[in-house]
């Protein structure tokens, strides 16, 4: 499974919740598909999207909110997984795309390459719903399955290592930050 | 009883509360732990406990940019460890963060593992290009964090006090 096909199967559940991406490949596959107000793309800070995600999903408890993480990312704070259980959003959906390398940086093995089950490593901290998916159809449903049971999900999903020619895009940080907040906000 | 200031945890959940903060992240530390178990009676208030302090960061981002007003509660060691998160997040984005960060290791610390970060924290703080204070009695306390609170979102950037052993440890303690 490639990861912007990924994207493009659930873009139409993404439209209108609110979507937190890691920066790189993931940031600029979903712009492509279509960027909109309520999509923040965290272009720095590795591991602190899925903290983020849970920021605004205690502060929107009404509002459904969709986090896509990556495997090197989520590594650098597997701690946040902890916490992201023991506060139990029900309204966050936290998708981790494993693709077993920092693609963007040379394209090094993670630990997920040698065995690292970051499923596992989320049950054991405690969130209630997990899944490991390989295919397009497993990942729409268990996007779709996760968005119904509303309650505090992790969908880790198997894809290739492979990503966009160009990870920068004309959307500035800035511009990005006050659009979000403001849509966030209205 | 426990040396650690009532009153002047009192003053300073007092003084979050004014200032609109309805969210906390906290790691605990000895002199925070009455101003946790603030937040944690308080039904207004949510806290979130963290693993590690760098993941406050994230949440009161997200906190902010969902328009909810919060705070960091933190040892100044957890404040170094949040570094890279202050910078590539809340700097980068331009994300009022407000911390408040319990100053060990500075004069009267006995405990020999706080006196480094200590001793860093300042000139740290002052390399980020971070807005700060330094609170180190009951009176100050009101005005300060309200003071801080006014520039981190006028200015849209993180500012940082520091509770000082004068204000959080009673006196004739260890």
């Amino acid at each position: 499974m490639k990861r912007l096909d990924a994207l493009r199967a659930v873009y139409g559940r993404l439209e209108d919740r609110i979507v937190v991406t890691i920066m790189g490949a993931v940031a600029a596959e979903l712009q492509s598909l279509g960027h909109r107000p309520n999509f923040f793309y965290l272009q720095h800070a590795m591991g602190l999207a899925s903290s983020m995600g849970l920021g605004i999903a205690l502060s929107k408890p009404d509002r459904q909110v969709i986090v896509l993480d990556g495997d090197g990312s989520i590594l650098m704070n597997l701690g946040g997984l902890t916490t992201l259980a023991r506060y139990r959003p029900r309204n966050l959906v936290h998708v981790i795309f494993d693709n077993e390398s920092l693609l963007s940086v040379g394209g090094f093995p993670t630990a997920t390459a040698t065995g690292t089950d970051l499923a596992g490593i989320a049950a054991a901290a405690g969130v209630p719903r997990t899944a490991t998916v390989s295919t397009l159809e497993a990942f729409t449903t268990a996007v779709d399955e996760a968005l119904a049971a509303a309650d505090l999900t992790t969908i880790v999903a198997k894809v290739e290592a492979v990503g966009p020619a160009a990870y920068v895009t004309d959307l500035s940080l800035l511009e990005n930050r006050f659009q979000f907040s403001r849509s966030l906000r209205s | 009883m426990s040396p650690v200031s009532t009153t002047s945890s009192r003053a300073i959940y007092e003084a979050l509360k004014t200032s609109g903060v309805r969210l906390m992240s906290a790691l605990p530390e000895t002199w925070l732990v009455h101003l946790i178990r603030m937040a944690e009676e308080d039904p207004e208030m949510t806290l979130v406990r963290l693993a590690k302090e760098e993941e406050g960061v994230g949440i009161s981002a997200g906190a902010h940019l969902a328009g909810v007003k919060s705070a960091m509660l933190m040892q100044n060691h957890g404040f170094l460890a949040s570094v890279n998160g202050i910078v590539s997040c809340a700097q980068l984005y331009h994300i009022p963060l407000l911390m408040l960060i319990s100053y060990r290791g500075d004069f009267g610390e006995r405990d020999p593992w706080q006196t480094e970060g200590g001793g860093v924290t300042e000139d740290v703080l002052r390399a980020l290009r971070i807005p700060f204070s330094l609170i180190d009695r009951p009176d100050q306390v009101a005005s300060r964090i309200n003071h801080a609170q006014t520039l981190a979102l006028s200015a849209n950037k993180p500012v940082a006090l520091l509770l000082c052993r004068d204000l959080m440890w009673e006196e004739g303690q260890r």
